[in-house]
């Protein structure tokens, strides 16, 4: 009951707002789920971050997805948001072509963006427009490719020593 | 106007030296490599780089079946691994809709206060350390090390313990364990404070720590703090009260805060977070006793490890068992986010199931990764020797920083 409430609340809101720019919205487990147009991301989480009845004054965290079968929208990237003083946590998801892997950064609203970001740089190679320092951040800096993309096996594929029909995926 | 020769009407170009702290500096307790630009003995700019140690769990999560996921979250935070078991396997158990028996519920709060426990002892500790002074360090690792000897007696293993299965433990407590756990529960109250005597009214300790590695509370909620280092700035957020997960929402304790967010608000919180914990075990001994004994998993056999002698005599447990091996249990498809309170913060578990017999995909919040990147903000314009104070006060551990 209290998800509906979460739900609609910050549904019409940013409907309201944002017109066709929400493109869906859903509960998943226990979170209510916002997909929202790639390119707006960054007036979303500022709009939410400036309202005053919500305040989600909060990034939790921010995740890179992959889902290759999605043609034109293989790219994506999910943030959590907390409203501390509500205590309302939500995700906002967009999505994106693997051809232009560009959104907007989130770090001129939340500081703590910054590694985030680079985090997901560094796995997915999403540019995020508007960094101050997009860099690899955990791999090596001259790696040529983003190991977290689905099409990149766990294992060196060149060794046949290890057979991974039984275990794993 | 004639110019004389004895002046100069250039400008001297002022030179810092820059300074390379790490990636191994003893002084660091880790690997973090930071390059400081200094004027003198003052920071003007630092540069963290960090992946020293990265292990790309996040991938490794794709390629292993849920349950064999749980040993490889020991390498996160590994000064309080059972809180990041424990917070795998309540996202799986989340994912995967078990209901776990108050009882184990009980013992699992017990099992992460402890490592709780050891995680601020080593992370307070150290900071004496870092002041100079190392007698309090030596006293109070006894207790770091009787906590160890509870975990060797619930697990079998010390450092990465791998405590808790989906479902449930591993094993019942043993009459050793509780006998371990009533004792130190009675010597660990005398020796902490003890080791407050040693450090909290100290006057060089005070001189040194007070105003040192300062945040305010708008900066800390802006770099997404969790944990003590975010509730010294004086936020209290605490996932345990927030969002409560096994049970915490039964048991009484207080939240404590700080006003400076500095070195020494960040002692005196993890100090007073002991005492918290202390009192927690207390009243989760005291709900295990109301509860029926013997139980230390859910009835979920399609999850939970038949025992040994039931899979050689019964074709049931058999098959469970070679399911539960194989990865071939059913997970159900889902989305789920789960947040327990680790000792150094919010420790978030984003699974996305497929349906497969491993995760689609894993994310995993590491408060350190997020709060270490104020690091240079908040040495910026300090002494050297504060930053090696604000390091060690702000609890990163390199294990999770890289993941």
């Amino acid at each position: 009951m209290e998800m509906e409430t979460q739900l609609t609340t910050v549904q019409d809101k940013l409907k309201a707002q944002f017109g066709e720019g929400l493109i869906s919205s859903e509960i998943l487990a226990d979170y209510p789920v916002f997909t929202i147009k790639s390119d707006l991301i960054l007036e979303v989480v500022r709009f939410l971050y400036n309202d005053k009845e919500l305040a989600f004054h909060f990034l939790t965290t921010l995740a890179g997805l992959h889902y290759p079968e999605n043609k034109g929208q293989e790219l994506g990237v999910m943030y959590q948001l907390h409203s501390l003083t509500k205590n309302w946590r939500i995700r906002l998801k967009i999505f994106f072509s693997i051809n232009n892997p560009v959104v907007p950064s989130i770090t001129p609203v939340f500081s703590a963006a910054n590694w985030m970001e680079r985090q997901e740089f560094d796995f997915f190679g999403i540019i995020f427009s508007g960094h101050p320092n997009l860099k690899r951040i955990l791999n090596i800096e001259d790696m040529a490719y983003h190991p977290m993309r689905k099409e990149y096996a766990l294992e060196d594929g060149t060794r046949e020593d290890k057979d991974d029909k039984m275990f794993g995926r | 106007m004639s110019k004389d020769k004895n002046t100069t009407t250039d400008i001297i170009e002022k030179e810092y030296s820059i300074l390379n702290l790490g990636p191994t500096h003893p002084a660091t307790h880790g690997i973090f490599q930071n390059v400081l630009k200094m004027d003198g003995e003052i920071i003007m700019d630092a540069e963290s780089t960090i992946g020293y140690i990265h292990r790309a769990f996040e991938k490794i999560a794709e390629h292993k079946p849920y349950y064999q996921f749980t040993p490889i979250t020991d390498r996160l935070n590994y000064c309080s691994s059972p809180i990041n078991n424990m917070g795998w396997l309540l996202s799986v158990e989340k994912l995967a809709g078990i209901e776990i028996p108050k009882r184990v519920q009980y013992m699992r709060v017990i099992i992460m206060e402890l490592a709780r426990i050891a995680d601020h002892i080593i992370c307070n500790s150290v900071i004496g350390v870092d002041t100079g002074a190392m007698t309090g360090f030596l006293y109070i690792f006894q207790m770091r090390e009787r906590i160890y000897e509870i975990y060797e007696e619930l697990c079998g293993a010390r450092l990465t313990t791998n405590i808790g299965r989906i479902g449930g433990l591993e094993r019942d407590f043993s009459p050793k364990a509780w006998d371990l756990l009533d004792k130190f529960l009675k010597d660990f109250p005398p020796a902490l404070k003890e080791f407050e005597n040693l450090l909290m009214r100290n006057r060089i300790f005070m001189d040194r720590t007070i105003g040192c590695g300062g945040i305010s509370a708008e900066r800390a909620l802006d770099y997404s703090f969790s944990g003590p280092n975010l509730r010294a700035a004086g936020v209290d957020y605490d996932v345990r009260v927030m969002s409560p997960y096994s049970s915490y929402e039964e048991f009484d304790f207080i939240i404590p805060i700080g006003t400076n967010g500095d070195t020494y608000d960040r002692f005196m919180v993890r100090e007073q977070e002991m005492w918290e914990s202390v009192k927690i075990i207390h009243q989760a001994i005291g709900k295990i006793k109301k509860e029926p004994a013997g139980i230390y998993h859910a009835d979920v056999p399609e999850f939970y490890l038949p025992p040994k002698e039931e899979v050689y005599n019964n074709m049931e447990a058999l098959i469970y068992h070679f399911k539960i091996v194989m990865g071939e249990t059913e997970i159900p498809k889902g989305e789920i986010y789960h947040a327990v309170e680790g000792a150094n913060g919010e420790l978030g578990f984003y699974i996305i199931s497929d349906g497969g017999r491993a995760p689609y995909r894993v994310h995993i919040r590491r408060p350190c990764f997020i709060y270490y990147q104020a690091y240079p903000e908040m040495i910026r314009g300090g002494l050297l020797s504060d930053a090696i104070l604000t390091m060690s006060s702000m609890n990163v551990i390199a294990g999770e920083l890289d993941a």
